[in-house]
């Protein structure tokens, strides 16, 4: 019976994943830039040794000097080299990322699929929570939390990440909703299956798209959560590289050298681009009723 | 207001209830939220113990939850939410005094950008896939993922160092000088405005094609009606609720980006307030602020929740 029961919810052939996925690349431009440019900076992260010509906590005498060939993109206010302390800025926020994205999931996760499973009391209950929550301006929220937990890179996403679970656990509260009416899922209880299998095996694998799609785009928010935290100094702490922090070093020099604060701020928009780039094509790519052009 | 119009709103303002009965508990529990001993920690590695004990009874540490909490509660509603462990002053006064800087420059913001957006995102839905519509969104995909802060340094940089027609930081009470507040605001609230911009041109944007694309719009067109017509007596009307709901979200989501902003423009408004307290763990100010946002974001949903019921009857059927 079981078998029954999968093969009528698993169509998808599994060898023509990777065709469908060149075909996607080569439709959507934007989209292929994006996991381009991610990649890279994947890759510069991890060899950031390597790639970056200096040490990031290297001082020289050679202060705010403009770019050149022995720095690329100039020394900051401790004759620090810009370039280097950039590279070695992306794995904090990646890192950083990733966590608040990993930490909202898994909190709103569980909340969402109970709230829209279970309905009834847990579902009202849930659903109060969340609009608590959501009533806070989230990055306020995320300085309050920060504050509480202690200040570090860390902390601050742990932050942010609790921030983010409750707009997760609404997006998967409505999914889990939508799919618990399906036929299927009346055909595999009707079998007998267990709730916890019912929701792992039918109720997740189907609600997640839209899921996915959304952790995509919160990568970006949270690359300029952890951006904004580093600037007013909840994020990343000195002598360590962060771009949020480069951007505040660059200002508190601005009238002296006012092209410093050019770098950062384009890495930070780069990336928050790709992530968002990648979601939406994603997007459009999971909803065909969806217009490509939106 | 109708009768069912006072029904709704009377049945919103019950609803809103528990969700500030729930606020009150999630902004006292960050207080709990503090690992190890809260008074040790706000007292610092080098206080004395008298210190810490001094603040345990100040924060009422030692009493069982329930009565701290009732201890909290009894204070906000009367207006005391305790006093500022560095400064000593009350916190109600410290954030009531900033908080007017901080509201000048969201609601500023958020002014500029349903100015903005409302031409923008109109352009782009009807001229959907042109080269306005391209133009348009790729400048609202820029919008979202910009750090507004950055956005504020570039415009200090530009139009306050170089060219000087703007201050570079600081602020005016609005009570004081009128004229000389809003020109010290214009730049933080060109760049708290820009994600707000983006978001609202978008949602516009796909809300506005849809409505164009439906089958009433073409039964307007077959009746004979105008191209601007259509567009401004239904299009727009039609719209109009997508748009308040996104207006709300802007707003919640300004009133957070101010922090940053507030720190290039050195303005003292509660954002600056909230990230100096929670630097120097002073928790009472810190869940003042976050107490005083929250209520007024809850009160902003509540108004959009009564222009709701008054712009589409159809909602007070439920």
């Amino acid at each position: 019976m079981s078998v029954l029961s999968e093969g009528a919810v698993r169509p998808v052939p599994a060898p023509r994943r990777r065709s469908r996925f060149m075909a996607w690349m080569r439709a959507d431009t934007r989209a292929a830039a994006s996991l381009v440019f991610l990649i890279l900076l994947v890759g510069a992260s991890l060899l950031a040794n390597w790639v970056a010509p200096y040490s990031p906590l290297e001082q020289s005498m050679d202060i705010l000097a403009p770019p050149s060939a022995a720095h690329l993109l100039g020394t900051d206010d401790l004759g620090r080299d810009v370039f280097s302390r950039l590279v070695h800025g992306a794995p904090a926020s990646l890192y950083a990322s990733v966590l608040a994205v990993l930490i909202g999931t898994s909190i709103g996760l569980p909340f969402g699929v109970l709230a829209g499973y279970l309905g009834g009391w847990v579902d009202t209950a849930v659903s109060r929570v969340i609009d608590t929550i959501l009533s806070c301006p989230s990055i306020v929220l995320a300085i309050a939390v920060t504050g509480a937990l202690g200040i570090g890179l860390t902390n601050s996403m742990i932050a942010v990440g609790i921030v983010f679970s409750p707009g997760l656990a609404r997006l998967i509260r409505v999914q889990t909703m939508i799919v618990k009416g399906e036929l299927y899922v009346d055909a595999a209880r009707t079998f007998g299956m267990s709730t916890p299998r019912l929701v792992l095996r039918h109720i997740l694998p189907n609600a997640i798209q839209p899921i996915i799609v959304q952790v995509t785009l919160l990568l970006a928010t949270a690359l300029l959560a952890e951006a904004s935290l580093s600037f007013l100094g909840l994020g990343v702490q000195p002598p360590h590289p962060s771009w949020g922090q480069m951007l505040a070093r660059a200002y508190a020099y601005m009238e002296i050298a006012p092209a410093q604060m050019y770098a950062p701020g384009l890495a930070i928009m780069f990336t928050a681009l790709a992530f968002n780039g990648l979601g939406e094509s994603l997007r459009s790519q999971l909803d065909p009723t969806r217009r490509r052009s939106d | 207001m109708s009768r069912r119009t006072l029904k709704v709103v009377g049945w919103r303002l019950l609803q809103v209830v528990p969700v500030i009965v729930l606020a009150t508990f999630a902004v006292f529990g960050l207080l709990q939220l503090v690992p190890g001993d809260p008074a040790a920690v706000i007292a610092g590695e080098t206080a004395t113990a008298e210190r810490i004990a001094q603040i345990r009874e100040m924060l009422g540490l030692d009493l069982p939850l329930w009565q701290q909490y009732a201890q909290w509660l009894g204070g906000a509603v009367q207006g005391d939410l305790s006093t500022s462990l560095i400064t000593g002053l009350p916190v109600l006064d410290e954030v009531l005094r900033r908080l007017p800087n901080t509201l000048l420059i969201v609601f500023y913001a958020l002014l500029l950008a349903v100015g903005i957006s409302l031409p923008l995102g109109i352009l782009a839905a009807t001229h959907v896939d042109g080269r306005v519509d391209r133009f348009v969104t790729s400048i609202a995909s820029l919008g979202i993922t910009v750090p507004n802060f950055w956005v504020g340094m570039i415009l200090v940089g530009l139009f306050a160092l170089q060219f000087g027609w703007f201050p570079t930081t600081g602020a005016v009470s609005i009570t004081e000088d009128p004229g000389r507040a809003l020109w010290h605001a214009t730049l933080p609230a060109i760049a708290l405005a820009s994600s707000g911009i983006a978001e609202i041109t978008r949602q516009l944007r796909s809300a506005l094609i849809e409505v164009l694309s439906s089958q009433y719009v073409r039964t307007l067109h077959a009746k004979g009606l105008s191209q601007s017509l259509i567009l401004w007596k239904h299009g727009l009307k039609n719209v109009s609720l997508t748009l308040l709901t996104v207006i709300g979200l802007v707003f919640n989501r300004t009133l957070g980006a101010t922090v940053a902003i507030e720190a290039v423009f050195a303005i003292p408004g509660t954002g600056s307030l909230v990230v100096a307290s929670a630097t120097n763990k002073d928790f009472p100010v810190v869940q003042g602020v976050v107490f005083i946002l929250v209520m007024i974001v809850i009160l902003c949903n509540l108004l959009i929740d009564i222009l709701y019921s008054i712009l589409d009857p159809r909602m007070n059927k439920q």
